[in-house]
């Protein structure tokens, strides 16, 4: 109950101070031992990319595909390091089989971070299909899936879940709404 | 100048024209069974072993199970990406990824995140034929024409190499092991599939393997 108690003053601070999302993420992260940070760029969540380089704290690096990043943080959990990998929507439809055949049979908390396009303004076909997609496919794979719409629900979302995913040996997705990063959209 | 044949770390001389069923190809056919016991062999410090999916780890079962051994039995083309994930977080053990050159194909990429990374602890060894083995001996669409020590050196591995014959794959891997930069060994072999059988439980897989490099009790 205290810790409950914690996370909603903190969240209270953070909503006071007017702390942007990618902040949080990134504390949230660190103060779960998340150390290694695997990335498939993405422009909304540049900032977030941007302040994790900055952060001596963290490893972290691009990888060629969103499927690959998967491996490197089942890899680096295998050898004692919680991993995160963040990608935009149209990255999701990449990683099926590496959810279906590696992250899920072998209980690997991979901590999934996805920029959620597609919906809310979208100009680019291609990322809507996979955006209505993707959460039927973590459905029917049983990936505990969160999509983050509020800046104040974030900090005790990704908490918890990542502690969930750590204790429970199951992989969870954090899809950020536009409603909470702004998201992407076409220049007029 | 000979563009067949480069002068590797270790002084032997290798082939790495062409791959497994190319004709240019200079490097000796061996087999992926005899050469993984012989990589075991050499193991003396609780080195971390990653097999590839399908042939490549049915041979690092049967060349004896370790517990620091990872049998991958899906995810084709991840083997490396496991192999590197392993790397980092343990800098201090050095990490062996067996990928199949149709495996290796699918994530191509890998390579490069590899090369920028540079850990000081990271062989892969390529087991190439030329073929999808398992699933029928297709060949692949790199059979007879790609050379995947080229590949490797020009997205950024300098330390690859063919291996000319058994004695200078025993070589390679030895220097390798401590060269304190990642390496690549590529090794043609023959077309006989996989000596033992797996146990297809994944999470047995996991639980052993990670216990076998110290990150569960």
């Amino acid at each position: 109950m205290s810790e409950s108690g914690a996370q909603t003053a903190e969240v209270s601070a953070h909503e006071k101070a007017g702390t942007p999302w990618h902040e949080i993420v990134l504390a949230s992260l660190k103060s779960n031992n998340v150390k290694l940070v695997v990335y498939v760029p993405d422009r909304v969540f540049t900032p977030l990319i941007k302040a994790i380089h900055d952060d001596p704290y963290f490893i972290t690096f691009a990888a060629t595909r969103e499927e690959e990043a998967i491996g490197i943080v089942t890899g680096a959990w295998m050898g004692g390091m919680r991993g995160a990998v963040l990608m935009q929507t149209s990255g999701f439809a990449t990683i099926p089989n590496a959810l279906a055949s590696l992250v899920c049979p072998s209980q690997i908390p991979a901590l999934i971070f996805v920029s959620e396009r597609g919906t809310l303004g979208e100009f680019n076909l291609g990322q809507a299909m996979v955006c209505k997609t993707m959460r039927p496919v973590l459905d029917s794979l049983g990936v505990e899936t969160h999509t983050i719409t509020r800046i104040d629900e974030l900090a005790f979302i990704i908490d918890r879940s990542i502690k969930q995913a750590v204790a429970t040996l199951a992989p969870v997705t954090f899809i950020l709404s536009p409603l909470l990063t702004g998201g992407k959209v076409i220049k007029q | 100048m000979n563009t067949n044949m480069t002068q590797n770390q270790s002084g032997a001389v290798s082939a790495h024209n062409a791959p497994g069923g190319g004709a240019a190809h200079n490097a000796k056919v061996m087999n992926r069974f005899e050469l993984t016991k012989r990589l075991v062999g050499q193991l003396k410090h609780e080195e971390a072993v990653i097999g590839g999916i399908g042939n490549a780890n049915f041979d690092l079962w049967a060349a004896g199970q370790r517990p620091q051994n990872f049998y991958m039995l899906g995810s084709m083309g991840l083997t490396i990406p496991i192999g590197l994930g392993v790397a980092i977080a343990q800098p201090q053990r050095h990490v062996v990824a067996l990928e199949g050159d149709g495996s290796l194909l699918m994530q191509l990429g890998c390579l490069s995140t590899v090369a920028m990374l540079k850990p000081k602890n990271f062989t892969m060894v390529l087991w190439d034929n030329g073929i999808y083995q398992i699933t029928g001996s297709q060949p692949t669409p790199a059979a007879g024409h790609a050379d995947f020590v080229a590949i490797a050196r020009g997205l950024g591995l300098p330390n690859s190499n063919w291996a000319a014959d058994e004695e200078d794959f025993d070589r390679l891997f030895a220097t390798a092991l401590k060269s304190g930069v990642p390496s690549l060994i590529a090794v043609r072999i023959d077309n006989k599939p996989g000596v033992g059988a797996t146990d297809r439980d994944p999470v047995q897989i996991r639980t052993r393997f990670m216990q076998g490099i110290g990150a569960k009790k």
